[in-house]
């Protein structure tokens, strides 16, 4: 840091003392209640730094993210405190402070940049808006700057690019836009609601590095709120732990880091420490597939390309890859939805049929699926009963008191009460939903469970949860697993072996030590070394690598 | 055994206990609803034991003769009694609608989820068949039926309810289409269920409360147009009582300044407002949506 910057460093720009935020729910049948979602919140931001909020769902980061816009969501009341920008109390500011404030002197870069554009306007239009709105300067003034911010922060054809559509540039892309959208009007603050999120590693780790630059380059405070604590290590400052609305832990980057305080923050920095033996192939493999085609639309979309693989009773094969890699197709396939144009699969010594409707009831029984997101793959008028105990009358017949303490025995398994045996889906926490429907896939008794992207809805403490049970699970009853998910380190916590696909086809196969360690083929290398690490100066690191390579490349 | 025997006592009691809860919340609005259809019930149910005199005799030598103590509302063109008939005639119109409503809901609804559900051919099938009848306006259709097949009481019940089968098959199939993209379904379809149980256990619990309002409305829809045939004179026959048909009888006597036939018209007004009513308060609470205080 230079030494304009450090004096400049000292100013306050946004001071949050106390800050107390109520919201009023209303649970079905009973009478609304207050519940608090910010406790007691205060934070201190200086020019130029960058100030880290983490925590889960529900801690309440982005809530305080919004009011240094002066901002809270529907249904949400600020009750207590106060939120100083550059000394004045912008929530006492009329409607007209407000105007002045956002878009000109605080930014906000939302999660999903897709959704955050019109898709009706030219991108150029959409980045300069604020900037002409609020005055700051005039029409080609204004497009240059935005021209010169698309080509700080990497975007290819920066002119070209300013006339396009959103549709027509991709999802890192869009969300470089967007905080080209936010540098534009040259504000004081901007604040990043997990602008990453939604990508995939590989474009996560370019747009990071296109943000910091940028950040460093103007000199902006920013506030970075993510649940991804490797990610928030890279860009921040200070880091902020937040959970259930209260501050856990402050300190620097590096205190966090490397010596967290409380036991929340420890668990965060050590993340799930699963460990899991890689064991080799043994015997004949339970599911096989041998060169399968899939596609859409009469085969004219090829999704799925030559892809064959192994999964041996007992054991985990992980698939691995980006989104639009394959690897849901993949699950669909095997199940039945979607029938492969070639190829076979061979299921505990006997063929598949590729469509669901040939499939003999007992093929169905014994090859179970666990969705992504829980709360829409069970009925939300459906108790836990009625649901882990369909599978249960359905394949097995049973009912009745047997069917009851079968159920109670499934949701001991799954580590729950039978107490939830008569709750509805919304009456359960996100990791709770996840484990129901793992008792409806164990209630079927099956020899393989695909898991797709089981863990990737939720918070990391909760997914870790569910990834100890499948493993117990697994050990108890030696099912063969599935796993499609986009998480490396999911990957190496719990696969024997791994299949890494991009655009349609397997790159790398092979037991999980194998895959795993170098050498490398040119997508596994960019793919595993684009996986955040809680380290401080990773990103640089792997940037200035690249750099060097690509020089290397050209010599 | 008696453990089973406990658990179905404790849900039950649950349940009586939630609809009772909810009954308490329910606001000042859907409980005056709930008390005008309370009133009508027993009135279709007790009508004709609390009735002063029978439905078709004629108790007067004086037509329109003036409300007395003899005859509480008066008598009609023909010297019946009008607060007998009125009493005879929640029987007839609310009987019709109900039927008329259940059926088109039946039909309509199981065809519906089943098109949504089966997709393909059938569905195409149907679609165009609903299409086809929908270009016919309501109440001309109903008036072909009425007279090629003529006015009974059947044939009219059929005549209206294959208007709104049409409607009801649209709005049922269309809400089924979005719960079946949900991963629910496809767990089921996985699960190897067969379409039974995917349309009466996964399906309808989704889409029955938007239908439940539904039905509300077209029970005021039903029973309108009930009322506007026969005041067409192509309704329910007499000496059948119903509200639309004492409407019409009894219309002149509005040039006199009596308001005798407004009151079959403000029980077919009144109850249509109380039907509505609870509706709007089961949507509300179905909906999940929340007025910010």
């Amino acid at each position: 840091m230079t030494d304009a910057a450090e004096t400049m460093s000292g100013e306050q720009l946004l001071d949050i003392r106390d800050l107390r935020i109520e919201a009023n729910i209303y649970p079905p049948g009973e009478s609304s209640q207050t519940i608090t979602v910010v406790d007691g919140v205060s934070l201190q931001l200086r020019k130029g730094k960058v100030l880290g909020l983490i925590g889960e769902s529900g801690a309440g980061k982005s809530t305080i993210g919004l009011t240094s816009m002066a901002y809270v969501r529907g249904g949400l009341k600020i009750t207590g405190g106060q939120v100083c920008f550059k000394g004045r109390d912008i929530l006492k500011g009329g409607p007209h402070a407000v105007r002045a404030l956002r878009g000109k002197e605080v930014c906000y870069v939302a999660q999903s940049a897709a959704a955050a554009f019109n898709p009706a306007h030219k991108l150029i239009n959409q980045v300069v808006e604020s900037s002409l709105m609020h005055g700051v300067t005039h029409r080609a003034d204004a497009e240059r700057r935005a021209v010169a911010l698309f080509r700080k922060l990497g975007l290819p054809n920066p002119e070209t690019i300013a006339q396009q559509y959103p549709h027509q540039v991709s999802g890192g892309q869009l969300q470089r836009i967007m905080t080209a959208m936010a540098l534009c009007s040259e504000p004081d603050l901007i604040v990043f609601d997990e602008p990453t999120t939604a990508l995939d590693v590989t474009t996560q780790i370019e747009v990071l590095a296109a943000i910091k630059e940028a950040i460093r380059g103007t000199g902006v405070a920013a506030l970075y709120i993510s649940h991804d604590l490797a990610v928030v290590a890279q860009m921040a400052d200070d880091i902020m732990v937040l959970r259930h609305g209260r501050l856990v832990e402050f300190g620097a980057t590096r205190e966090i880091i490397n010596e967290p305080r409380q036991n929340y923050t420890k668990a965060l920095v050590l993340g799930g420490e699963i460990h899991h033996d890689e064991q080799a192939p043994d015997g004949v493999p339970i599911l096989s597939l041998k060169g399968i085609d899939a596609g859409y639309g009469d085969g004219r979309t090829k999704v799925l390309k030559n892809v064959s693989m192994d999964l041996y009773a007992g054991q985990t094969l992980a698939v691995a890859g980006e989104s639009g890699s394959g690897k849901s197709t993949l699950g669909r396939v095997i199940t039945g939805l979607l029938p492969p144009a070639r190829g076979a699969i061979t299921f505990d010594g006997r063929m598949l049929a590729g469509r669901l409707a040939n499939r003999s009831k007992d093929d169905l029984r014994q090859l179970q699926m666990i969705h992504q997101i829980a709360d829409v793959a069970m009925n939300p008028r459906q108790t836990v009963g009625d649901i882990i105990g369909r599978p249960l009358s359905f394949y097995f017949g049973t009912g009745g008191t047997e069917n009851q303490r079968r159920v109670a025995e499934l949701l001991d398994q799954i580590e729950m009460g039978k107490g939830f045996v008569d709750r509805y889906p919304s009456e359960l926490s996100g990791g709770q939903r996840q484990r129901v429907c793992i008792a409806r896939a164990l209630a079927a008794k099956p020899k393989l469970i695909i898991c797709d992207e089981v863990t990737s809805a939720l918070d990391p403490l909760v997914a870790n949860g569910i990834l100890k049970l499948l493993l117990d699970l697994q050990q108890q009853q030696q099912m063969a697993y599935l796993f499609i998910t986009h998480d490396i380190a999911t990957v190496r916590s719990i696969a024997d072996s791994v299949a890494i696909m991009y655009r349609g086809e397997v790159v790398r196969y092979g037991p999980k030590s194998k895959v795993l360690t170098p050498p490398f083929d040119d997508y596994t290398e960019r793919l595993l070394d684009s996986v955040p690490k809680k380290e401080i100066g990773w990103l640089e690191r792997v940037i200035e690598g690249r750099a060097m390579q690509s020089t290397r490349d050209q010599h | 055994m008696t453990a089973p025997a406990a658990v179905s006592e404790t849900k039950k009691s649950t349940w009586i206990w939630k609809a009772s809860r909810l009954l308490a919340s329910a606001p000042a609005s859907a409980l005056f609803g709930l008390v005008i259809i309370a009133l009508y019930l027993l009135a279709v149910i007790f009508g004709p034991l609390v009735a002063p005199y029978g439905e078709a005799e004629v108790v007067s030598k004086i037509p329109f003769s003036p409300w007395s103590r003899e005859f509480l509302l008066g008598t009609d063109q023909l010297g019946r009694d009008t607060f007998s008939r009125l009493l005879f005639g929640a029987r007839n119109t609310l009987g019709i609608s109900l039927v008329t409503v259940c059926l088109s809901f039946g039909v309509g609804g199981v065809l519906g989820m089943f098109a949504a559900i089966r997709g393909g051919w059938a569905d195409k099938l149907l679609l165009s068949l609903t299409d086809a009848l929908m270009a016919i306006p309501p109440l001309i259709f109903a008036l072909i039926v009425l007279s090629i097949a003529g006015s009974s009481i059947p044939s009219l019940i059929v005549a209206i309810a294959a208007v709104d089968i049409t409607r009801i098959f649209r709005l049922t199939r269309s809400l089924s289409v979005n719960v079946l993209a949900t991963d629910f379904v496809e767990v089921a379809r996985l699960r190897g269920e067969g379409l039974s149980w995917i349309m009466s256990r996964e399906v309808l619990p989704n889409v029955l409360p938007l239908l439940v309002a539904e039905f509300g409305l077209r029970f005021c829809f039903v029973f309108l147009s009930i009322s506007a045939l026969a005041f067409l004179g192509l309704g329910i026959q007499p000496p059948t009582a119903d509200w639309g048909s004492m409407v019409r009888d009894s219309a002149v006597l509005i040039s006199y300044a009596d308001f005798t036939p407004l009151i079959p018209a403000a029980a077919i007004g009144l109850l249509t407002v109380a039907v509505n009513l609870v509706v709007d308060w089961i949507l509300h609470v179905t909906s999940g949506l929340r007025e910010a205080d």
